[in-house]
């Protein structure tokens, strides 16, 4: 009910503001004036309330989840003395007080994240805070073939809290069942060596608060996880949704699925669902020059991104909607969207599955910058070449042949920038086609193939000056 | 007047020829890339006959005014010798001329030329003593300027410079124009131009010409009242005034005497008196290996996470990098062009254009005793690339004769080479197939490895070397490191497949 009395208060001093400017400094000295102030000072970008976040109830638990979680795979990052990429910590403290103090109460980490730096980082900004104040959910991230045995995992597991510094987990997942090798892959990670079964005593014994999972890849391994919901009791599902992947993530790539799909089956089960993925590692806020006018057009003062999170927030059976926030702008935006969340409307949510459709036509490559793939053997930097194509193909920089208008533009914008994003020795030529990443990728994406083919796009530049 | 002008059409011709070396992008090529052509002893090695009778003529008419406004390393050596003269006026005086040394330093030019030993007409001849020197400190400098430009531009989301890779191509061609550098530049502070009226054999040949020159500076001696201050400005250390005579195989045209007169008893004019000929002395040397100067900004690998992927983890940061290191090569890879080793020891002066030149990271002056200075192509930094026949494009003494795009693709510069021992399929048990995928000959296929009836097992290259020209691009993208598993072999004469 606050949020709508915010509304309408906002929409009353909008109206207000206009005869306020002719009256001068009538309204001086009462709180509505310094808001439209405020609003007349700085558009969309005035100050966030503290008191207004969205929250959601874990149906079992009944505790309020905020609508905003924070995601920490993407962490700022820098150098320390030794020359050394580390977590920028002190950024990453006050980041989490800003979260904090806005009302965000979920963190979501995982031992892999971050080069395996996540975690303490985390737990490090964290434990600065009271432990009530916040959710901390991490995952089991046995990737390796080293980490399948029950000791290997149970040791990463016990880990977790020491770098958290806590005594309970109050989320914890299964990391991206069904990447990899599907079944194979969820059954050696998870079944043989017992481990499910070991969490789900963890769980009884009151260490895990919430046991779920995160799925990419393999539906058989979402179906099949879901079909033994009776046996393991599953207390949340953490899936990609967006208005992107809603209805066209099978458009995209054969071998994924549709967030329609996930989110129905995980409703019909009543069973709450963390949303990974809302921007797309932020291709929904990088969006082509004209879908970006699209969605300006509806909403000049929103950010592009803010229709993202609005549509991941406006499900009904939605948790938390995550975000890896790497700065302080993409906190504040995200908390501008959420505090408090307005619903999309009917006819706003058609709007965004149209712009979806129209999104699709791009030959975008579904990568949403997760670094799984990472690191190549042979040292290309996979998300650096495909973030680089991205970029030219939405900035209109992917010529479609020599004869074409701005070829010579696009030749220039594209080699010039492939080399200042991508060290010449870490460019797609090298690539061997081993084919190692793929099947770390949480979005099935063929990366030999897609790196050759902007290799062959690439030579083809080159020889035609 | 005619000192202005001469001094004008001077920095206008240096600046035009050292656009040559440091501008990476080619564009000065396509514009100034005749400045080179026009230099004489090129011009002579290319057999470049227009050329050659034009300069003559030139100095037959207006004395050496080609070594005063063309050739750039005595438009290098005024530069020197206008700041000593800043520091202390009128610091030249007559000499009598070195005949006998500038003789014999151009018959052993000639000599070793026709003999085909390189290195001395390389170290000799002025024109590609500055393009070392530009290349070696000239370049690097424009080279660096534009890429903090470039981050400029990066930072402002602009395209209007790119960064470009500064990297030593050789120690001790460094090291020679160092040296150079060094003594030309002390002998011009102290005495003008040394170097050019003793052992320059461009300035000999010219200097003779000159003596028979139609207009030249003459001295009228009703008027000359033997001050002797046009002797202590002339560089060429040319003007006998208590005699009033001049010495023409020295002057160097540069008109600085007959402003200084404050009688007007010099000009330029038609020839009425005789001279004779004199000269100073002055050593050139070569020196040996320089010390490294400038990093290779180049790939720079930002402090790469020393993880390597045996530990195929999930969000492990970059795998590390090695340098590739030159492999040994029984012969070594000449540009297309160049049509052999022969051909390019006999017409090279190392002047380093195509080194400055070349955009791939390929051309460095060699090494080899034979082949001191000269270009010689290895893949480590990049391959030849089939669009670009920059080299050939530049090469002002036909050294590297022109040759189209499509032509290029069909010279044999060498062949590749497969090095079992490295080849990662069978090292690292993965598929591969980069060198094959970057063939421009289509000379790789892959091939199933072992015995026969083994059609799905690991597959390596098998090279076509009748197809292979040599370019090297499965070198350079071979992910095998610091040695490729398959390199080239350089071809001692270059033939059409």
């Amino acid at each position: 009910m606050s949020m709508k009395k915010n509304i309408d208060r906002r929409e009353f001093l909008k109206r207000l503001g206009i005869g306020a400017g002719v009256a001068g400094l009538a309204l001086s000295g009462c709180k509505g004036a310094s808001d439209t102030i405020d609003k007349r000072t700085k558009g969309g970008e005035g100050e966030i309330p503290t008191d207004s976040m969205t929250y959601r109830k874990n149906p079992r638990t009944g505790e309020d989840v905020s609508i905003l979680g924070y995601g920490c795979m993407r962490w700022p990052m820098t150098t320390n003395e030794s020359g050394e990429e580390v977590i920028d910590q002190e950024m990453v403290n006050r980041l989490v007080d800003t979260a904090l103090a806005h009302g965000v109460n979920y963190f979501d980490t995982s031992p892999a994240y971050c080069r395996g730096l996540s975690e303490r980082a985390t737990g490090i900004a964290l434990a600065r805070h009271p432990r009530n104040s916040y959710f901390i959910a991490t995952k089991l991230s046995n990737f390796a073939p080293q980490t399948w045995s029950r000791e290997a995992s149970v040791e990463m597991y016990r880990n977790s809290f020491k770098e958290l510094q806590t005594d309970h987990i109050d989320y914890l997942l299964l990391h991206a069942i069904g990447v990899g090798n599907g079944m194979a892959d969820f059954e050696a990670r998870y079944i043989d060596n017992g481990l499910l079964d070991f969490l789900v005593a963890e769980r009884e014994a009151g260490r895990i608060h919430n046991l779920g999972f995160s799925y990419h890849g393999d539906i058989d391994v979402f179906d099949r996880a879901l079909a033994e919901h009776d046996k393991y009791k599953w207390d949340f599902v953490q899936i990609q949704l967006n208005y992107l992947d809603w209805g066209h993530a099978h458009v995209l790539n054969p071998g994924n699925t549709d967030s329609e799909y996930l989110y129905r089956e995980l409703e019909k089960r009543g069973i709450p669902a963390v949303i990974m993925e809302p921007l797309l590692g932020g291709r929904l806020a990088n969006v082509p020059d004209h879908i970006a006018g699209r969605l300006k057009q509806r909403e000049p003062e929103k950010s592009v991104a803010s229709w993202a999170f609005r549509y991941a927030g406006s499900m009904p059976g939605v948790l938390t909607v995550l975000s890896g926030m790497t700065y302080m702008e993409h906190l504040e935006d995200n908390l501008r969207t959420y505090c408090p969340l307005v619903p999309l409307t009917e006819e706003e949510t058609e709007f965004l599955h149209e712009t979806a459709g129209l999104m699709a036509q791009y030959p975008t490559i579904s990568c949403n910058y997760c670094n799984y793939c990472m690191p190549c053997p042979y040292g290309i930097d996979i998300p650096a070449i495909l973030t680089h194509y991205n970029k030219c193909v939405n900035h209109g920089y992917v010529a479609e042949g020599s004869q074409s208008e701005n070829y010579a533009e696009a030749r220039r914008a594209f080699l010039i920038g492939y080399d200042r994003s991508v060290p010449k020795l870490r460019q797609a030529s090298h690539c061997t086609g081993c084919g190692q990443c793929s099947p770390h990728c949480p979005q099935s994406i063929d990366i030999p193939g897609e790196l050759q083919r902007i290799d062959r796009y690439v030579e083809g530049l080159k020889r035609n000056a | 007047m005619l000192k202005r002008i001469r001094q004008v059409v001077a920095v206008v011709s240096i600046v035009l020829v050292t656009l040559l070396f440091v501008d990476f992008t080619g564009t000065a090529l396509g514009l100034f890339g005749w400045m080179a052509k026009i230099q004489f002893l090129p011009a002579v090695l290319a057999l470049n006959v227009g050329v050659v009778v034009a300069l003559v003529v030139l100095t037959l008419i207006f004395g050496r005014l080609y070594c005063s406004v063309i050739c750039p390393l005595g438009i290098m050596q005024d530069g020197f010798g206008f700041l000593g003269k800043k520091s202390r006026k009128n610091r030249y005086s007559y000499s009598a001329p070195k005949n006998v040394l500038r003789y014999t330093v151009l018959v052993i030019f000639v000599a070793t030329l026709v003999a085909g030993v390189s290195l001395i007409p390389a170290l000799l001849a002025p024109y590609s003593a500055y393009g070392r020197i530009a290349q070696s400190f000239l370049a690097p400098a424009w080279g660096w300027a534009n890429n903090l430009l470039a981050r400029w531009a990066e930072a402002h989301d602009s395209f209007a410079f790119y960064r470009t890779d500064l990297w030593m191509r050789g120690a001790l061609t460094f090291g020679v124009a160092a040296a150079t550098l060094v003594i030309l530049a002390v002998l011009a502070w102290r005495n003008g131009r040394t170097y050019c009226n003793t052992i320059c054999p461009v300035g000999t040949v010219l200097g003779f010409l000159s003596r028979f020159s139609l207009l030249r500076p003459v001295i009228d001696t009703s008027k000359c009242n033997s001050c002797g201050l046009c002797a202590r400005n002339c560089k060429g250390a040319c003007i006998d005034s208590r005699e009033h005579r001049i010495d023409y195989s020295r002057c160097v045209a540069c008109f600085d005497c007959i402003g200084k007169c404050h009688k007007g008893a010099i000009s330029y004019g038609l020839r009425r008196a005789k001279a004779e000929a004199s000269a100073a002395p002055g050593p050139q040397a070569a020196a040996d290996s320089g010390r490294r100067m400038f990093m290779g900004v180049a790939a720079t690998f930002a402090a790469a996470a020393t993880l390597r992927a045996e530990e195929k983890t999930v969000d492990g940061g970059l795998a590390a990098i090695e340098d590739k290191k030159v492999p040994a090569r029984k012969r070594r890879i000449v540009p297309a062009g160049a049509q052999g080793h022969r051909h390019l020891a006999q017409h090279c002066t190392a002047c380093q254009l195509c080194v400055a030149v070349c955009p791939n990271g390929v051309l460095r002056p060699s090494t080899g005793a034979d082949s001191l200075m000269q270009p010689v192509a290895s893949y480590e930094r990049g391959y030849c690339r089939p669009e670009c026949t920059r080299c050939s494009e530049v090469c002002p003494t036909g050294a590297i004769r022109p040759v189209t795009v499509e032509e290029k693709s069909s010279i044999q510069t060498g062949h590749a080479v497969w090095v079992k021992d490295n080849c990662i399929v069978l090292t690292d048990g993965v598929a591969c197939g980069n060198c094959a995928r970057h063939c421009p000959a289509g000379a790789i296929t892959m091939v199933a490895y072992g015995p026969e009836g083994n059609e799905d097992g690991p597959k390596v290259p098998a090279v076509n070397t009748e197809r292979c020209i040599g370019c090297g691009a499965c070198e350079n993208l071979c992910p095998a490191r610091p040695f490729s598993a398959i390199y080239v072999e350089g071809h001692e004469n270059h033939r059409i497949i």
